[in-house]
């Protein structure tokens, strides 16, 4: 078997897993997430353990994993490396955690509710997809106002 | 709801946190699902195989509600108007914030990443006052 072919199964392996994780964990059902996040209210901290138990895993396995010279399928990791903060991380996750109160889904519930045959995950991926191109249009914008900003500096 | 309880959830985050590790291990990428999904949109041939990766969290979701799950899946009120306007936020936020619950929280903070970790606090305050807004200030059920 040819490493193309070994890197696609590890993804499709990699996606049920999660899959699998999102329907055990119920984030996949927008009521109970939304009770999570209703901590004055009749707070159910459940879900609390849902990101517990995967970063208890990722802390561990990832110290083992980002030191080697390259993952075992691939030529290097794909892994960020900025460590700034700027104010588009912090006002964008702030966005990101309005709608995430109003609706009750982040992206990976949102794809995989779609199983239940319902239509509030179509409907908040189709929005989700709006919301995207948009900060991509705007982020855009912002890095060519930067650039011919330092371009004019340069210039002078 | 009996069956929900803490040990059932705590497996369902383990396993989401193999899934990471694997993915990592083997493919050296980070599962952060909107950076799978708005790559997957960009349909290029590099960005491909985020496909694959969609299309199991669905196969894995099934595998679950069809298979596993000891009771079905509630199925939320629909609700257009939430689905819209918090769907916009969060593809918004997640752009620019290049990141979800995913993404920042399960592989950022595995990583001991700041902006990470910044991230996630900024997104779980907000996601609670907004809660607390919409059912306790404006007693609405969304």
């Amino acid at each position: 078997m040819n490493t193309h072919i070994k890197a696609n199964l590890v993804v499709l392996v990699t996606g049920v897993l999660f899959g699998l994780g999102l329907g055990i964990s119920q984030m996949i059902d927008r009521d109970r997430v939304l009770g999570f996040l209703d901590i004055t209210g009749v707070w159910d901290p459940t879900l609390l353990f849902v990101l517990l138990g995967a970063v208890a895993v990722t802390v561990i396995t990832f110290r083992f994993i980002l030191p080697l010279p390259h993952p075992w399928l691939a030529d290097r990791f794909y892994v960020p490396t900025r460590n700034d903060i700027d104010w588009p991380l912090v006002i964008g996750a702030a966005i990101f955690g309005i709608g995430w109160g109003i609706s009750g889904y982040c992206p990976g519930p949102g794809i995989t509710a779609w199983v239940l045959g319902i239509a509030n995950p179509v409907l908040f991926m189709l929005a989700f997809l709006v919301g995207s191109w948009a900060g991509q249009w705007y982020l855009g914008q912002r890095r060519d106002r930067r650039s011919a900003a330092s371009q004019a500096s340069q210039s002078e | 709801m009996a069956a929900f309880n803490w040990v059932t959830v705590l497996s369902g985050g383990i396993l989401i946190g193999v899934s990471a590790t694997l993915l990592l291990a083997f493919n050296g990428r980070i599962a952060g699902i909107s950076g799978m999904i708005n790559g997957a949109m960009t349909f290029a041939k590099a960005e491909r195989w985020r496909w694959l990766f969609l299309l199991g969290m669905v196969i894995g979701g099934a595998l679950y509600e069809y298979v596993l799950a000891p009771q079905p899946t509630p199925h939320s009120t629909f609700a257009p108007g939430a689905m819209i306007g918090g769907g916009i936020l969060v593809g918004l936020g997640t752009r620019l914030g290049n990141g979800c619950t995913s993404g920042h929280g399960v592989c950022g903070l595995g990583r001991l990443s700041v902006r990470s970790l910044v991230a996630v606090l900024t997104f779980l305050t907000t996601a609670m006052i907004t809660v607390f807004i919409v059912r306790h200030v404006l007693l609405l059920t969304l």
